[in-house]
């Protein structure tokens, strides 16, 4: 591209006359124009964070340090170490009973988003429709519509405990669609599904020949029945691409160590893009990471019950302020209803930003259901989160004279 | 010793990480009945395992000067009392603020506070030596307190999480 110099200065309409229609096209996050409001405020209380408030536990980091120093900084295998894999591998089986081949069902990923990436990518066809319900993680949607896929939202509803059902799926399916991106336990509601819940929706999945995309990022934060994999119901196997990763549950946000598991004809196809872009995932996250799964599962499971903690702080919370608030299951959200305040997601959020100094995101960028919601991430303090609470109670207590 | 059940260690933990956490809040955090909260904080207080709230306190930040000293003490047991008496004669001291037994090359470690390194040396000589069962003491001044009951003194890590994320 021989493009003069005093082109690039004339206009950014003119360079971005370049950029792909798809990307183009694409909204920006809801999530970061909110974050431009918030600003890098201190007094703030933020309840926005979708991150552990945990550091990665020591032993973790300290095994990093150490491999740094006898100089492992090379690239691994594309796919990731052996010893990772087999990890991972011994992991899921005695965690949630899905078995992988470590040498062909299993790739090392940069974070569980790169995985999703790499699933949507080996399986669109510019014109497929895949199916997200929603409320739901903001990326799915802008991931399909860059790989030419076209999403198709699913509303889910509190009045289900924010489910998917099997109607709700069915009554979207068209002869274009292809596949059903699944993320429980559920950013941003917190809603998880049962064996009971899976099975009907395992049926349409086998009925209408779908692939499916199975986050389960959150699979370990489950303060309910204990997590059951998509993967894991009757016949679904080879129908799934199961998503996870490190950064929830062992607090590594940071280092980008995701994984993805599924039938080797997928994950052949997803490793040639994997490959071909990021090589392989950073070599000393993936020496931290093993070092978790070997000797981090009991510090991983004292966060899990701080994170229990807290979510029940945060849904008696709510409901003593008079905001209606389903249980949330898993995850580290509590997605509480806003509409008795008479004010939409956006206007809540931004009133109670401006006049309580709490960051919380509004329900409507997470897409279909969510207005009239409010996400707060409870992967903060005990003592932060009661002041949170007290503020919020302030807020809508005025709010409400003012009606 | 005394047996705990699962709500008594849950409440323990908690309060070992804020004594000021309400029965309220900690019922709340655990999901259980405010007053089997309040039970099991007062059976704790009664069989003395919850044996006071104190606050944890960084003495390095406050203009107050202070020495402590780690003393290794060698001593002869007494018959039929082994090392109860004598550890009491020396706990029994207001500027000994600890006492453990010990396995290994001695036998009590001592912690002593005082105003000064002068004042924590004369309670040295003048008191703990000349007991009659004390063979030995080995003085060892604390520089500087990194870290105390699981507490990181100098951790001032900022949350620097991003104030809105995925």
């Amino acid at each position: 591209m021989n493009i003069k110099p005093e082109a690039l200065t004339d206009s950014n309409k003119a360079m971005s006359s370049y950029l792909s229609p798809l990307v183009r096209e694409i909204p920006s996050s809801g999530i970061r124009k909110f974050f431009d409001l918030v600003g890098g405020n201190k007094d703030i209380i933020t309840l926005g964070v979708g991150e552990p408030d945990f550091t990665t536990p020591w032993h973790m980091r300290e095994a990093c340090v150490y491999s740094l120093e006898r100089g492992f900084t090379s690239y691994t295998s594309n796919a990731g170490t052996p010893e990772l894999r087999e990890a991972i591998s011994e992991y899921l089986d005695e965690q949630f009973a899905v078995r992988y081949d470590p040498k062909s069902e299993i790739i090392v990923t940069v974070g569980g988003s790169e995985a999703i990436d790499l699933a949507l990518r080996a399986l669109i066809v510019p014109g497929d429709e895949i199916l997200v319900p929603e409320p739901c993680y903001i990326s799915y949607s802008p991931i399909t519509s860059i790989g030419g896929g076209i999403p198709v939202g699913i509303e889910t509803f509190a009045k289900d405990e924010f489910k998917l059902t099997a109607e709700a799926l069915e009554a979207k399916i068209t002869p274009k669609s292809k596949v059903l991106i699944l993320c429980y336990p559920s950013n941003p509601t917190g809603a998880t599904m049962t064996y009971e819940d899976w099975l009907p929706i395992a049926k349409v999945v086998e009925k209408h020949d779908l692939i499916v995309i199975s986050d389960e990022i959150y699979a370990e934060l489950n303060y309910g029945e204990k997590h059951v994999s998509f993967a894991a119901m009757p016949g679904m196997m080879d129908r799934t691409i199961l998503v996870s990763g490190f950064s929830k549950a062992f607090a590594m946000t940071g280092w980008r160590i995701g994984y993805t598991c599924g039938h080797p004809d997928l994950i052949a196809a997803m490793l040639k893009i994997h490959q071909y872009t990021v090589m392989c995932a950073p070599s000393m996250g993936q020496v931290a990471a093993l070092e978790g799964l070997r000797n981090g599962l009991g510090e991983k499971d004292r966060m899990v019950e701080a994170y229990n903690q807290r979510r029940r702080l945060m849904v008696e919370g709510f409901r003593e302020i008079g905001l209606e608030c389903h249980e949330p299951r898993g995850a580290f959200y509590v997605f509480p209803s806003i509409q008795s305040t008479g004010l939409s997601s956006d206007e809540f959020a931004q009133r109670l930003l401006a006049e309580a100094k709490v960051a919380a995101v509004p329900g409507n960028v997470f897409g279909l259901g969510g207005e009239g919601y409010l996400r707060c991430s409870y992967a903060t303090s005990v003592s932060q989160l009661t002041e949170a609470l007290d503020r919020i109670g302030q807020f809508v207590e005025k709010v409400k004279k003012e009606g | 010793m005394t047996e705990l059940n699962d709500l008594k260690l849950k409440v323990l933990e908690l309060l070992k990480e804020d004594a000021r956490r309400t029965p309220t809040l900690l019922a709340t955090l655990l999901g259980v009945a405010e007053q089997d909260v309040c039970t099991a904080i007062k059976e704790l207080e009664d069989q003395h395992v919850i044996v006071k709230y104190a606050a944890v306190v960084n003495w390095d930040k406050v203009d107050d000067e202070k020495v402590t000293a780690l003393i290794e003490v060698q001593i002869t047991p007494e018959r039929g009392r082994g090392f109860e008496g004598i550890a009491e004669r020396i706990y029994l001291y207001p500027q000994v603020k600890s006492v453990y037994l010990m396995s290994g090359a001695y036998d009590l470690l001592v912690e002593v506070e005082g105003r000064n390194l002068r004042e924590v040396a004369n309670f040295v000589s003048e008191k703990l030596s000349p007991i009659d069962s004390v063979l030995s003491t080995k003085t060892n001044f604390t520089l500087k307190k990194y870290k105390q009951d699981g507490i990181i003194f100098e951790d001032h890590q900022e949350d620097n999480r991003l104030m809105i994320s995925p």
